[in-house]
Parts: structure tokens; sequence; C-alpha cells
């Protein structure tokens, strides 16, 4: 076991657990932001529970963060690895006669994502790190005594430069998606009759999940 | 039919090579693409030229030698098939018709078209085989029953001709499907069973040490196969690497 990550079936292998665990993140997370289109306090909960129990925040956060690390560290070394393996490129090549735009465009779909990453940690992330564990209020409460998270939420998405970067990236993701889920279950070498039903669920998760995020920030720039 | 082909042209492994512009005129549809290389180098020859260097020996599709990336694709516009099996059917009077090597760190350009695959033999020979005792006590194989199903797939896994098409059309250079097909076609038969974790362990790091690329699952060298290997092959890799790391 001690090579595994040494070879390229092993990296490829960590790519694709590293994947799974982002994606059931991605619908976890789609959970509870949608919520907030339905109900401003069960949000506010949600939220509420997710920023202090322990478990969140100290064991799954850290192991998210480096999950994230990971999958991109570990794509950016295939990359590389990839870009030695032809160091001469082809004068023509059709690449569209024989494989789609997006499993081709990982590397460049997954660079975009990273982008955005940094400005919802910028938005986000940050902002309740500051709040929590420097200014050391774990209340969750604004002034008035209401809870926060739905107030903070709306008035990020008033900046319509914002929504329109938050829904490019959501398109980023879905790209990186439609290639993205079917090629982490032939990574760990799942290959079989039930493949053709899975890409047909890995399509519809790689749309649905974005563009309900699309759909929750528009929703809030709207009424707002 | 009169064609401009723009044809890599390359001294030796330590020049540098670059496209070449020949006009030829005359072609028949019914041609195969590397009797139209025939009657060019006939043209050169005659001219007094360097006739264009590329691989052929069986002209049938079953041995793997020709390897040519045309028009941008391994083995050129059609499908299941090698270069020797393409027509010129495929292609119009006033073409231009780009012709380049198989490209990747593993496949050195040895001159023009003709690139060392080398690298599949050492592949191989790090696992591509079973033991058998030729003592004079070995066992016929077919007093073994085998799964049809069993049978089947590995017969289709065998049928790779190891030509280097999908290491040519992936844009990693991946030479997975080339491993996956010859690591399925032992693993799936009783014969393979028994040097089934160090063969796939050999051959994959075999397939790294000689530079190929990772694998990201495009697909494209199924589509781009002469003889149709499915990625099932290198799933199926995957599997038996991962439960050969675990055993070992």
């Amino acid at each position: 076991m001690s090579g595994i990550l040494n070879s390229s079936i092993g990296r490829k292998f960590a790519m694709a657990l590293s994947a799974f665990f982002l994606m059931i993140f991605l619908v976890q997370h789609f959970a509870i932001n949608i919520l907030s289109v339905f109900s401003a306090d069960t949000f506010n909960e949600a939220s509420h529970f997710m920023g202090t129990f322990w478990v969140v925040q100290y064991i799954f956060q850290p192991i998210l963060i480096l999950g994230v690390i990971f999958h991109f560290v570990m794509g950016m070394i295939l990359e590389i690895r990839n870009r030695n393996a032809r160091k001469i490129a082809y004068v023509k090549n059709n690449g569209n006669a024989n494989s789609t735009w997006m499993s081709r465009n990982m590397i460049w779909t997954g660079g975009v994502i990273l982008l955005f990453l940094g400005l919802h940690f910028y938005d986000f992330w940050l902002p309740e790190i500051n709040t929590k564990f420097i200014e050391g209020d774990m209340s969750g409460t604004l002034a008035n005594g209401e809870y926060r998270y739905f107030e903070e939420l709306q008035h990020k998405f008033v900046d319509v430069w914002r929504v329109a970067l938050y829904c490019l990236a959501f398109v980023f993701l879905a790209l990186h998606l439609l290639h993205g889920f079917s090629s982490a279950f032939q990574s760990v070498g799942a290959n079989n009759k039930y493949t053709r039903g899975l890409r047909g669920f890995g399509k519809a998760y790689a749309i649905i999940i974005p563009l309900g995020f699309i759909f929750i920030a528009l929703y809030h720039h709207f009424n707002h | 039919m009169k064609l401009t082909l723009k044809i890599w042209r390359q001294k030796n492994a330590d020049t540098k090579g670059k496209l070449v512009d020949y006009q030829i005129d005359g072609i028949e549809g019914d041609m195969s693409f590397l009797e139209m290389l025939d009657v060019l180098n006939e043209q050169l020859i005659n001219k007094g030229e360097e006739p264009v260097a590329f691989d052929h020996d069986c002209r049938e599709g079953i041995c793997g030698t020709c390897s040519l990336y045309i028009n941008g694709e391994a083995h050129g516009p059609d499908r299941l098939i090698t270069t020797c099996q393409l027509h010129m059917r495929m292609f119009n009077d006033g073409d231009t018709i780009h012709i380049e090597p198989f490209r990747a760190t593993a496949f050195p350009v040895i001159k023009d078209l003709v690139v060392d695959r080398s690298s599949f033999d050492r592949i191989q020979h790090a696992g591509g085989f079973i033991s058998v005792n030729t003592s004079g006590n070995t066992i016929d194989a077919n007093a073994i029953p085998v799964n049809k199903h069993d049978a089947d797939t590995a017969f289709e896994s065998a049928t790779c001709i190891g030509c280097g098409a999908c290491v040519a059309s992936c844009k990693n250079s991946s030479a997975m499907l080339f491993v996956g097909a010859k690591v399925s076609q032992f693993a799936l038969l009783p014969q393979g069973k028994i040097e089934a974790t160090e063969r796939v362990l050999n051959m994959v790091k075999q397939m790294d040490e000689e530079g190929f690329g990772n694998c990201t699952n495009t697909g494209a060298c199924e589509v781009e196969c002469p003889k149709g290997i499915s990625l099932e092959n290198i799933a199926r890799l995957n599997r038996e690497y991962l439960a050969a790391e675990l055993k070992g």
C-alpha cells in the first residue's frame, strides 16, 4: 500500500475519493442553502447549528478544507505529469471527434471553481471566522437579538456583479461535474451494468445542483 | 482526386521536425491511405528526393504497425480501422490532409512518421504473460472450464493489437487502455489468476516508468481504438491494481 500514491492509478483513485467527498458536501451545502428560499427561520437555525456544533466546526470543516486542497493539488500534479507525457503537441488535433469539451478541460473548469472559492471564502467563511473566533461572538445574532445568517446572505446578493460572478462560477461547476461525476466512478473501477444509469444520474446531478445554487443567488438578488 | 498533403518530416530523433507541403494528383477513392503514400513516395524517389518514412506491415489491420495521426485523429477519420484500412474515399477532391506521427514522450519519433513503440514491449515483458510448465506436463488449456462470458470478454480484450492509437488519441498520452486490455485478457481466465497480483503491479509500474500520462477518462482511446477495446478494461485495470495493492 505504501506506493499507491506514487502510481498513476493510485493517484487517480485518491482524486476520485476526494471528488466523492466534495460531491456529497455539495448536496449538503445545497440542502441548507435552499432552506433560505422557503423559510428564513429554518435557514437561520440550520446555519447556527452548522456554525456552532463542534463536530462540524472542528472535525468536518478542517476535513473539508483539506479535501479541497488535496483535490486541487492532486489535480495539478496529474496535469503536470500529463503535459510531460506529450512534450510536442500535435499541429492539428481534432479532440471534438472523440471526447467532450468538459472531459478535456477539467483543469480549467476546476481552476475557475477554485478562483470562485476564493471569492466565496472572502464573502462568507472569513467573516464567520472573524465573528466567531477573533471577536469571540458565538451567539449568531444581530444587535436586535435576531439570527444574522439570513440577513447576511441576502445582503451579499444585493450586488449584481457578485451575483453574476456566482452564476458564472456555477456554470463552470456544472461543466466540471458533467465529466467529473462519472469519471470518479470509472477511476475507482466501477464500470458495469449500472454505468449507463449512473451516467444519467451524474448528468442530472451536474445540472440540478449548480442550477439550484444559481436559483438561490437570483432569488435573493430579486427579493432583498 | 487532387490533394494537398501536410506531412511531418523529421530527419531523426535528435533533430526538429516540421510540416512539409506536397501536392498529389490521380488518387482513386479505392486506394488505401498507405497506397496513397506509396504513390507519393514513388514521385519523390523519381524526383531524387527522400521518401516519407512510415510504419506498415500486414496492411490488413491485424499487426498494429501502421500509426499515423491523420487530420487530428489516430488512424484518420474512420472508426474501428487502422491506417492501412483507411480508404481515400473518406476524403474529397481538393482536401488538405495533415499527417503527423503518434505523439507521446514514450513514443519518440525515429524518423518522419515512424515512432518507437518499444515501451509497449517493455510493459508486456513486465507481466503480459502466463508462466506455463513446458516440461511435458502441460495441461491442455481446454481442460480447464471457463465461463462463456469471461472467455468472450477475455477474447475481446485480447484483440488489442498494441498499435498505440489509445496513447496517441489521449490528451494525456495515457496507455491505460492498452495495459487494461493486456491485464484483462489474463485476469479473466483461470490460467492468468495465479500471477494476477504481481502482473498488474509490474505492468503498471513499467507503464509509469515509461512516462505515459494519467487516464482522465475522456474516452478518446475507446473511440479511436481500431479494435473497439472498451473503457471497461481500464475500470478492470483499476480494480485489479487496487486489489493487488491491498494484498501486497
